[in-house]
């Protein structure tokens, strides 16, 4: 076990290096810079001061040294200026990452406590009514962009309600608050939702033709006894794997619900970074996105051995 | 008891004088909710060519004079003093001289005084070391030969020449004053003014907030506390926060035409109005690129337009058909519609006008077999993607066969600005209704601002003529005739020029919008809140 994590650690280091260069790289291939972007609200461009602006931002030295000041300032935890709001980019990353990070985990915990139940029904009632719906509520999940379902929920809190649950940086009380997350929360969570749901359906359904499950019902097990005990145990290898990779993933879904809700996110922002070429902002924000995945995917394989003893890493 | 009537009746009197009397009906306090469309590039007016900037920045500034706040059409009858208590002219016309309002304090507590005017206009015109990183209104002041002090509250700008309408470039919320003793870059970011409001905190695409200054030396002003603007990129989204209740006012001329419905049908009690923003849709062609250096092809897109079906398609018919000035009536230098038919491509005989822009067409070599293939590039926004589309069709019937080419959208005035495009459908705003600020900055040769790089030495020639030009009448002639000259030459034909709604709630009172221009009407210190 010792051997495996020390290998897993020694590959997620080369992995986030080779990111870095990736990210690094990439970014300054996408057509434009920022110096044409901060002159785009001027309507036009004059390249005498674009020349300027480029000196004074360090855009005119060689890619190798803008690199290297890069890694050089992470390493001393100083990611740079954002080009343009002029200020440190860690002010204006920091203050965003509780908010994505919160409406996530509330979105996963919706997906799951929705998706898994309603998977283990689904798969206990199978080729029943309810089966069916069950069906059509996780496919219809599947299939309404997150955007529109956004939209309609805002469209009825204020028909409704003559209230509209968009982001506000101070809500008036607590419920407030918890409304103002949980409903952007369960609009993106549904889809994933209905992943889950899914899987755990047909995960489940592959474990109860399995021996063990004839064997638990011919010792006299309940009902539940087998399908908690025995086969949703077994059954959520899959269901986890899915769980971090939609995890790891869930930045990018969450772009256009922080857009639709107005939520002053990590996802948004990152987008708008990415359109004024905000090089400081961007690649810092995609190296921590980067880690986050990398860390999750440890994690997951972490998880498979506590689920399954079976499974072990051997040095 | 005889006198009981006559008493009752004059109190009467005076009770429904005080309520209908609007000075004494305002109420302090409150905060005022605007929503924002987009994230603000940065905090400095000076810097910027948006009304991103201008609408939530003009609070904290004064200008040296103002278009009256309360008076819906800009014209130079409408200025008032604002940092300046009075202005006049030499006998030669080439010098105004400015004289100061004593006891103002810059937001920090320092003193306003000539000086920091003068640094200013040395800003404006490259003269500071500590330039402005954009100058995008840098040739509005090219006649502007120094500014002098005299003590620290009388300043005078000399002129090349004499430009009767030079004060009008004073009072648009484009030309604030800035303070000396703070740099170019701290305006961007942690701007300071001497206006209404304070700056409290920009948040990036969250939102920015301001507070009442309580040293404002227009005493009793502003009355609402607070300003919080909002940023909401999703239009669905803020329109239905406005319909919500959510913000006071909506951001200037957000509302379009087919939205406005939805809206009045919602918000009933919300107040509407549609008016023009002095931002004029425009054919962009590279006469660079061949084959568009030839004329004659520049003139069968002309002859190809038909105005009123864009104006039908995109805003309901409400857009206005118009030369390069803002269109009658509230434009003050438009021509009337009789005129306008006269110039080249505005005859509303439209299959005639194509019937001739075939032939052009035909005798170049073109033909519905063999269409001229190019691009039609446009900034990837729905309001410049649109009328390309529109445009691309209407071309077809003469013999081009145009393909959408969509630029991000951040990096579109580079691209233009490098002449990267051969044919483009592109928006362009002017701040002030004045044709010494549009032709100077779109048709002049030179102006970093042309982007077609249209130069013609005799328009040059008529731009400067008419800037000296003291009698309206004889100006409006000259205005007229380079009208005709810009649309012969096919400079930029102007296709449209757009109308929207501004919306704002019935608590939001002492708000009025202006009618020729979207960029000087938002001091917000008459505003004032009644909830």
């Amino acid at each position: 076990m010792g051997g495996y994590l020390a290998r897993r650690s020694l590959l997620m280091v080369l992995t986030l290096f080779g990111m870095s260069v990736l990210i690094f790289v990439m970014l300054r291939l996408v057509p434009g810079n920022i110096t044409d972007i901060i002159f785009d609200s001027a309507g036009f461009v004059n390249e005498r001061q674009k020349a300027k602006i480029e000196k004074q931002l360090g855009l005119d030295q060689p890619i190798v040294t803008q690199y290297a000041r890069w890694i050089a300032g992470l390493a001393k935890g100083d990611l740079g200026y954002a080009y343009v709001s002029e200020k440190p980019a860690i002010d204006e990353i920091l203050p965003r990452i509780p908010v994505t990070a919160k409406l996530a985990a509330l979105a996963l915990t919706f997906s799951v406590l929705l998706g898994v139940p309603l998977g283990v029904i689904s798969a206990v009632r199978q080729n029943t009514t309810l089966d069916y719906v069950l069906r059509v509520v996780s496919l219809s999940g599947l299939s309404l962009p997150s955007f529109w379902l956004g939209l309609l929920i805002l469209m009825a809190f204020v028909h409704w309600f003559g209230w509209i649950p968009i982001y506000r940086s101070t809500p008036d009380d607590f419920w407030e608050e918890i409304a103002l997350l949980c409903i952007p929360a369960a609009a993106v969570g549904f889809r994933y939702s209905s992943l889950v749901m899914r899987l755990t359906r047909s995960s489940m359904l592959e474990v109860f033709r399995q021996d063990y499950i004839r064997t638990a019902r011919a010792k006299g097990a309940s009902e539940a006894s087998v399908n908690y005990n025995h086969a949703l145990r077994n059954a959520m290898l899959p269901v986890v794997t899915i769980i971090g990779i939609e995890a790891a993933f869930l930045v990018g879904g969450l772009i256009v619900t922080e857009t639709v809700f107005n939520i002053p996110g990590v996802a948004r922002f990152l987008v708008e970074a990415i359109r004024w070429r905000d090089y400081p902002i961007v690649q810092n924000l995609v190296m921590f996105i980067a880690v986050v995945v990398v860390l999750v995917n440890f994690l997951v394989d972490m998880a498979y051995a506590l689920l399954d003893p079976r499974i072990r890493y051997e040095d | 008891m005889r006198a009981l009537p006559g008493l009752a009746l004059t109190a009467v009197f005076i009770a429904a004088t005080l309520a209908a009397s609007p000075l004494l009906a305002q109420k302090n306090g409150g905060t005022l909710r605007i929503y924002h469309r987009d994230n603000l590039p940065s905090a400095s007016i000076h810097e910027e060519a948006t009304i991103s900037t201008v609408m939530p920045f003009m609070g904290v500034f004064n200008n040296l004079v103002l278009y009256d706040q309360s008076k819906k059409v800009n014209s130079p009858d409408s200025i008032v003093a604002d940092l300046a208590e009075s202005w006049a002219w030499d006998a030669s016309r080439t010098k105004l001289t400015f004289k100061l309002r004593q006891g103002v304090k810059w937001h920090d507590g320092k003193p306003f005084t000539a000086k920091d005017v003068q640094c200013t206009w040395n800003k404006l015109t490259d003269k500071d070391p500590d330039s402005f990183r954009k100058n995008p209104r840098a040739v509005w002041w090219q006649n502007l030969q120094e500014v002098s002090v005299r003590g620290d509250h009388e300043v005078t700008f000399v002129l090349k020449r004499p430009q009767p309408s030079f004060v009008s470039l004073f009072a648009t919320g484009y030309t604030p004053v800035y303070p000396c003793h703070v740099n170019t870059q701290t305006m961007r970011t942690n701007p300071i003014g001497t206006g209404p409001f304070k700056f409290v905190e920009l948040k990036r695409g969250e939102s920015v907030k301001f507070v009442r200054n309580p040293d404002y030396w227009k005493k009793g002003r502003p009355y609402v506390d607070a300003i919080e603007w909002r940023v909401i990129e999703s239009r669905s989204t803020r329109v239905l926060a406005f319909v919500a209740g959510e913000f006071d006012l909506t951001f200037s001329a957000d509302v379009t035409i087919p939205l406005l419905k939805d809206v009045t049908s919602q918000a009933p009690k919300a107040v509407c109005e549609v008016a023009p923003q002095y931002v004029s849709g425009n054919l962009i062609i590279n006469p660079k690129v061949p084959p568009f250096s030839e004329p004659k092809i520049r003139q069968a897109m002309a002859l190809a337009l038909d105005r009123k079906a864009f104006i039908d398609i995109l805003s309901a018919g409400k857009d206005d058909i118009s030369g390069a000035m803002l269109p009658l009536p509230e434009g003050l230098w438009g021509m009337p519609p009789e005129v306008l038919r006269t110039l080249p491509g505005y005859g509303t005989d439209i299959a005639k006008n194509r019937t001739e822009a075939r032939k052009i067409m035909e005798s170049l070599g073109y033909s519905a077999a063999k269409p001229l293939n190019l691009k039609i590039s446009t900034r990837n926004i729905a309001i410049y993607r649109d009328p390309a589309v529109i445009l691309i069709d209407q071309l077809k019937q003469i013999h081009i066969n145009g393909e959408l080419e969509v630029i991000d959208t951040s990096i579109w005035h580079a691209k233009v600005t490098r002449g990267e495009f051969s044919v483009g459908m592109n928006l362009t705003g002017v701040g002030v209704d004045d044709p010494d600020v549009n032709f100077y900055e779109n048709y002049s040769c030179g102006s970093e601002r042309n982007l077609t790089k249209y130069c013609n030495k005799e328009v040059d020639a008529l731009i400067d003529k008419q800037s000296q030009t003291t009698d309206v009448a004889a100006r409006k002639k000259i205005v007229w005739e380079i009208e005709r000259k810009l649309a012969e030459d096919l400079a930029r034909p102007i296709i449209y020029y757009m109308r929207s709604a501004t919306c704002w709630q019935p608590q939001l009172k002492g708000f009025v919008l202006h009618q020729n221009s979207i960029y000087n009407n938002w001091r917000f210190e008459d505003v004032w809140l009644d909830r």
